[in-house]
């Protein structure tokens, strides 16, 4: 069995965020990129499942929608263990432009299991998963945070308000991965990063297909007004400042 | 001129970044307060491959240039400057020699092991009587039937007495008879395994700085070792050791380079989140300044050092600038730490605190392989003085 899991190339969740050309676009300048978490774990369990020899997985493979700046991201990804890269070499539009671009890759490819993860830690869309599965005209499982195999079935857990909900099904589908389904991503070991080198990553021609968003504007979060100290005695103050100036009495 | 790392030389630098956060970070400040060495983590750093990095696949190593293997150095220490010991004397004093000039078989024997992170080997040079005088050695050795006779002792050896230290190269005067060829004393260096009779290893306690690095004394008392296990030839110790010491100053560069860092995200972070007076200190213009100057000799030294390993990758001539830089970056090392302390004012001074850590684990980097006084007259000769 193979593997494919999406990957998306995002900023270090410790970005300072900062917009161009009259905030419609980011501003990638200095900017640290790193495997989208959600999609790292994901990598992290297939890898697991490909080790662990019970199981019939024999190859695991990445993919990602992205320009040559994301092949740094790819090589750790081979690093830390897949087998190989794919590279759809054009800029990540939106969602649906995604989605459509893996399953044109994945169509060709015999994947019986794909991996997303459930959303992406720059633009939080959480949809890429949902489109790929109707894009290749597979089921999917969202919000997985456990996957198993038994025999001939794959054994997901979901956690749904108040419990865990166990689902089982054949491949092959679409797995949308939560936090969860792994405990903690891997670090590449040096041997990983020298081995990563000689993998195959391979770079594919962007489809034609249609971009349905258009970004109009990107605002920041208004900065939080300064905190007031008002002195413990005073509270015939505090009262009125937050009759008067707070306006929430 | 190009100054980028490799795509693999930035994955190297995230991806220990990633270890030493997740993994020294959290127990750094207990080893070092306990004073305890940890075969854990030495085992961890043995699995990511940072033992042997400049060594061939052949030997267990990972085949990685000098630059890759300083970086993980800088790295390590940019959290603690304990682990890094251990990493930096395994690699450049415990492996290397080996790998320079053991032949096959001794190869073949030691280093797989040795790259595992299972096992530690040392270099044993310093004695009470020998410190930069290296020449003073009077630890000996004589053949007899067969066998090396070794007799003396050791001090200051990092890795030395661990339970898992297998090992010693001992440097030791083969030949004090001034009627010889030269006239000149005659050093041969040994290898020299745990557990051989009347080989005695004695941790060092009480250490101002990196405590959670094992220091020991070595006692020989008619230690006996086959004579294959000399290590070159017959006289080429001084040889050994003055290679040994000119690719271990960039190790300790890379300590001064970590520590550096490290101490100046500390006062960064702490400058930018305390207020005093209204506003937070790193906005009053002598601290701000002061940071100003932290960061030019981060700088500085990066790209002294980072040219030094260049020199070394490309086989060009290294050691004056492996000298400047073991120099350079443990002095600013020290000035960096100490005004990270001054900008973390009296908390700086608690054990609560990284930076007072940093403080004390710097203060070495300016005595250990060859005092910053030995670098000035090492860089003067060869710049003809
Ligand atoms: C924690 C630790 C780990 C160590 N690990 C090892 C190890 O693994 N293997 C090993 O072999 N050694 C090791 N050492 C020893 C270290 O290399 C020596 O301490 C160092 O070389 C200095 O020798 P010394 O301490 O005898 O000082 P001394 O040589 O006695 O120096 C005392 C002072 O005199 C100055 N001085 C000496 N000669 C001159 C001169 N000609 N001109 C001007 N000034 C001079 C020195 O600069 C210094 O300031 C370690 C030391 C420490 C503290």
């Amino acid at each position: 069995m193979k593997i494919l899991v999406c990957v998306g190339n995002v900023p270090d969740t410790t970005t300072k965020v900062r917009f161009a050309e009259k905030n419609t676009k980011f501003d990638t300048n200095g900017v640290q990129w790193v495997i989208n978490p959600w999609d790292e774990l994901a990598l992290t369990r297939a890898l697991e499942l490909k080790e662990d020899s019970s199981n019939p997985v024999v190859h695991v493979t990445v993919a990602t929608v992205g320009r040559a700046g994301a092949e740094p991201t790819m090589r750790k990804a081979l690093a830390i263990g897949a087998d190989d890269a794919i590279r759809i070499d054009t800029d990540p539009e939106d969602s649906s432009f995604v989605a459509y671009q893996l399953a044109e890759v994945i169509k060709n490819e015999d994947y019986q299991l794909v991996l997303c993860g459930i959303e992406s830690s720059d633009y939080n869309g959480a949809a890429v998963g949902g489109m790929l599965s109707e894009y290749l005209d597979l089921p999917s499982v969202s919000a997985v945070t456990g996957m198993t195999f038994e025999g001939a079935d794959i054994i997901l857990s979901r956690e749904i308000d108040g419990g865990i909900e166990e689902v089982s099904l054949p491949a092959p589908f679409v797995a949308v991965v939560q936090k969860g389904i792994a405990k903690e991503p891997r670090i590449p070991a040096m041997r990983g990063i020298m081995m990563a080198r000689k993998k195959p990553l391979k770079v594919v021609e962007v489809a034609e297909a249609e971009t349905l968003t258009n970004m109009t504007e990107f605002e920041m979060p208004k900065p939080k007004p300064p905190c007031k100290m008002i002195e413990a005695e005073n509270v015939a103050e505090l009262v009125d400042l937050l009759q008067n100036e707070a306006k929430v009495l | 001129m190009n100054f980028n790392l490799s795509e693999e030389q930035n994955l190297i630098r995230e991806s220990v970044r990633d270890f030493a956060e997740r993994e020294i970070t959290p127990v750094a400040r207990e080893l070092d307060e306990k004073a305890i060495f940890s075969n854990d983590l030495t085992k961890k750093m043995g699995d990511l491959g940072l033992f042997g990095m400049n060594i061939p696949d052949k030997y267990g190593g990972q085949g990685l240039d000098t630059l890759s293997y300083i970086i993980a150095v800088e790295e390590i220490a940019r959290i603690d400057a304990s682990q890094a010991a251990t990493l930096a004397a395994h690699n450049s004093l415990g492996i290397s020699p080996i790998y320079e000039f053991g032949t096959e078989s001794q190869k073949m024997k030691y280093l797989p092991g040795l790259c595992t992170g299972d096992a530690l080997w040392s270099f044993g040079l310093t004695e009470p009587g020998a410190g930069s005088d290296s020449r003073g050695t009077k630890t000996t050795a004589r053949l007899d039937g067969g066998e090396w006779i070794i007799n003396g002792s050791k001090t200051f050896i990092t890795n030395g007495s661990a339970s898992i230290s297998k090992g010693c190269t001992v440097q030791t005067l083969t030949d004090n008879d001034t009627d010889n060829d030269n006239g000149k004393k005659s050093f041969t260096t040994i290898l020299l395994e745990s557990g051989t009779k009347g080989f005695k290893q004695v941790c060092m306690h009480g250490k101002m700085m990196w405590r959670a690095s094992d220091t020991s004394e070595l006692f020989f008392d008619d230690c006996r070792v086959p004579e294959e296990n000399i290590l070159g030839q017959v006289g080429q110790g001084s040889k050994i050791m003055l290679s040994t010491l000119d690719s271990g100053r960039l190790s300790i560069a890379a300590m001064g380079l970590g520590c550096a860092r490290g101490a100046f995200e500390l006062a960064m972070n702490y400058a930018q989140e305390r207020k005093q007076f209204g506003r937070v200190i790193s906005k009053f213009q002598i601290n701000a300044f002061k940071l100003a100057d932290m960061a030019m000799k981060i700088e500085l030294a990066t790209n002294l050092l980072y040219k030094a390993c260049w020199l070394k990758d490309n086989e060009q001539a290294y050691a004056k600038e492996a000298a400047m830089s073991k120099l350079y970056c443990s002095e600013i090392a020290k000035e960096v730490v100490d005004e990270a302390v001054q900008l973390h004012g009296g908390y700086g001074l608690m054990k609560d605190y990284n930076v007072e850590r940093f403080y004390r684990d710097q203060r070495i980097l300016q005595i250990g392989e060859g005092t910053s006084e030995i670098q000035r007259l090492v860089i003067s000769r060869l710049i003809g003085c």
